[in-house]
């Protein structure tokens, strides 16, 4: 059935039950997180991304690239669980994948406010990527990809809420496309670089489409447990069912990605580049080892596979847990890997170069990546109050 | 040939690796890069025959191999630089370049290292290899930097570049900086704007060189010094960071 009036449609969709003022109040406060976040790197533009930023010639993409790769990742993972379950239907997953559509759409706005104060100057980059295209660039497929993806998952989102089923399954498709070729292409513009030998290589566009499985399905359990939670109430048997079947591709995909996390540094001390191992040794002994071993390995990955074994993918709470770390794992190998790309100087030998330069990120970088995180949770909260039936009634078809 | 004995030979280490092995681990990278990149369509194959590849040991184009109605290029005579650095001076007050520490086209990296006890300083100028197949160019999505179309010179279209850095990042040579003024990547062009289009024949870190280290010209020209140095004599000649397969036209030698 489809509506005409949007009150109407609002009506249908609203969760009436979610606007207690505490929630309200957290709605607000990180609606103020995002405006106040994103104002940080709003400064750049006023003082120079120079002066506010602390990247380097030698090191120019830090911790905000990395984030928007870490929200663009996240984003293509939901997409994709949602497209599979609208399409093929076979999954469990169908009952919360409005759900997904919507938390991936928040996603990739995170994705772009953030890489959207990182760029220098992002007018020229309306303008250009329309009048001068490159079409051996990484970077112009994977934001034409981007932009398409948001704008198909725009109208899917509309088709759900509106009850146009075919117009969502179809559009959603081709969102779900434009996000896997998009997320190949953020992986391509790292792993075509062959004057960087830690991203150099075949394997890093794989690599991203893992880390996509694996933070969309993580995003999966712990969005729908907040929502559930949020509403102070049980799972329905369905729902259920259906984040049991996020926890296990959460599961499987971790064996995964932790697979090829290992491969992928055991290649480079077998031979190859020497920068390319120099960089590695910044992850297993140097700079970056802390980040490496304590966030990236035992709290996103073994500790995540400890739980969802304790929670026998029953106990959603524990799964959700799990969820959170994986993303806080994902989190930091987004940046662990944008900064190992870069961190052993090109020209090693000369000027008394050390083998490892020295990057940490501005207070203003931090702002900017909570402005990102407020976003998310703003569009969360937003999503629940506004559309909260439309992602606990049945799948629209 | 004795393993025992081998073993204790001191390592060579990279620099001394004969250019055939060079060459054919370029090659090697080069199919890899063209295959990965979708073949000729992507990998920028319109000049990347300007290496040449059917004669092993050589890193320099041969005749009919310059894509370009002038392609210029540079020979570093590397043994020569004192590390004065009036090259630098000049670039920057050529070109414009900001006082920022690192804004800078062209730059002298020193190192010291010891050979027959004794310390040795050695110079190395660096700038843009505006290379054949030159990652930069490939990786900006707005073609705001591009091989200029007569000369080969890697050059920047200020009002197109987003300031995504990409290009930053896929350049093996540390050859590119933000300019703050310009609010855009900024790198050496050849001073293809303030020299070469007011007539003259040399770039202004070239000119300005006292030891004479850089020689700048038309490789295609046999009349020009940089074609002597390049094609006859039997000097080694190197480029940096062969393993990337950009194919740079800067060229390093001892002479």
């Amino acid at each position: 059935m489809t509506n005409t009036s949007i009150s109407a449609i609002f009506d249908q969709t609203a969760e009436p039950r979610l606007a207690t003022p505490g929630l309200n109040r957290a709605t607000i406060f990180f609606l103020i997180v995002a405006i106040v976040g994103l104002s940080c790197g709003v400064l750049s533009f006023i003082f120079g991304h120079h002066s506010i930023y602390h990247n380097t010639r030698e090191m120019p993409w830090g911790l905000l690239i990395s984030t928007y790769a870490f929200w663009a990742i996240t984003s293509t993972g939901l997409c994709i669980y949602a497209a599979m379950s609208h399409v093929f239907g076979g999954t469990r997953m169908g009952i919360i994948s409005n759900r997904m559509v919507w938390m991936s759409i928040i996603c990739i706005m995170a994705a772009f406010a953030t890489i959207g104060v990182e760029i220098a100057s992002p007018h020229r980059m309306l303008i250009y990527n329309v009048l001068s295209p490159n079409p051996t660039s990484n970077i112009w497929w994977m934001g034409t990809l981007y932009g398409l993806a948001v704008g198909c998952m725009i109208i899917e989102f509309a088709g759900i809420v509106t009850g146009l089923v075919r117009v969502a399954l179809i559009v959603g498709i081709f969102a779900a496309i434009a996000e896997v070729l998009a997320n190949s292409c953020l992986g391509g513009v790292f792993a075509t670089l062959p004057a960087r030998p830690y991203w150099y290589g075949a394997q890093l566009p794989i690599y991203f489409l893992t880390a996509a499985f694996l933070s969309g399905a993580a995003a999966a359990v712990l969005f729908n447990f907040l929502a559930y939670w949020l509403r102070g109430e049980k799972m329905s048997p369905t729902v259920h069912l259906g984040v049991k079947s996020a926890g296990k591709a959460m599961t499987l995909v971790l064996i995964l990605y932790t697979v090829a996390t290992f491969w992928r540094l055991v290649s480079f001390y077998v031979g190859g580049p020497e920068l390319g191992r120099i960089a590695a040794d910044a992850l297993i002994s140097g700079p970056l080892a802390i980040n490496f071993w304590v966030l990236e390995v035992c709290i996103g990955l073994l500790i995540p596979i400890i739980l969802i074994i304790l929670s026998r993918l029953e106990d959603v709470g524990m799964m959700a847990l799990a969820g959170l770390l994986v993303l806080i794992g994902q989190f930091v190998a987004r940046y662990d890997l944008v900064v190992a790309g870069q961190i052993v100087p090109q020209n090693l030998g000369w000027d008394d170069l050390p083998s490892h330069f020295s990057y940490i990120p501005s207070i203003f970088e931090f702002g900017v990546i909570a402005g990102g995180i407020g976003v998310v949770a703003f569009g969360f909260l937003i999503g629940e109050r506004v559309f909260g039936k439309t992602f606990t009634q049945k799948e629209h078809h | 040939m004795k393993i025992e004995e081998l073993e204790k030979e001191k390592n060579e280490g990279i620099e001394n690796l004969p250019l055939e092995e060079r060459r054919n681990f370029l090659k090697m990278g080069l199919a890899v890069t063209g295959v990965f990149l979708g073949g000729s369509v992507l990998s920028l194959t319109s000049v990347s025959h300007a290496s040449n590849q059917s004669i092993p040991d050589t890193d320099i184009p041969t005749e009919g191999q310059y894509p370009y109605t002038k392609h210029y290029g540079m020979v570093m005579r590397q043994n020569r630089c004192v590390g004065c650095e009036k090259c630098v001076e000049a670039c920057k007050q050529t070109n414009h370049v900001p006082d920022a520490h690192d804004a800078y086209r062209t730059a002298i990296q020193e190192r010291r290292t010891t050979e027959n006890g004794a310390e040795k300083r050695e110079f190395r100028p660096v700038l843009c290899n505006h290379c054949n197949r030159p990652p930069c160019v490939r990786v900006c999505p707005t073609k705001a930097t591009y091989k200029d179309p007569e000369t080969g010179i890697v050059v920047m279209d200020y009002a197109k570049c987003i300031g995504c850095k990409t290009c930053m990042a896929a350049c093996p040579y540390n050859a590119r900086y933000f300019n703050a003024e310009k609010h855009a990547i900024d790198k050496c062009n050849f001073c293809i704007d303030t020299r070469l289009a007011e007539g003259q024949t040399e770039t202004a870190c070239a000119a300005a060189c006292p030891a004479r280290v850089r020689i700048f010209g038309n490789l295609k020209d046999k009349s020009t010094e940089i074609y002597r140095l390049l094609h006859t004599g039997d000097t080694k000649i190197w480029v940096l960071r062969p393993d990337t397969g950009a194919l740079p036209n800067v060229f390093y030698m001892n002479a």
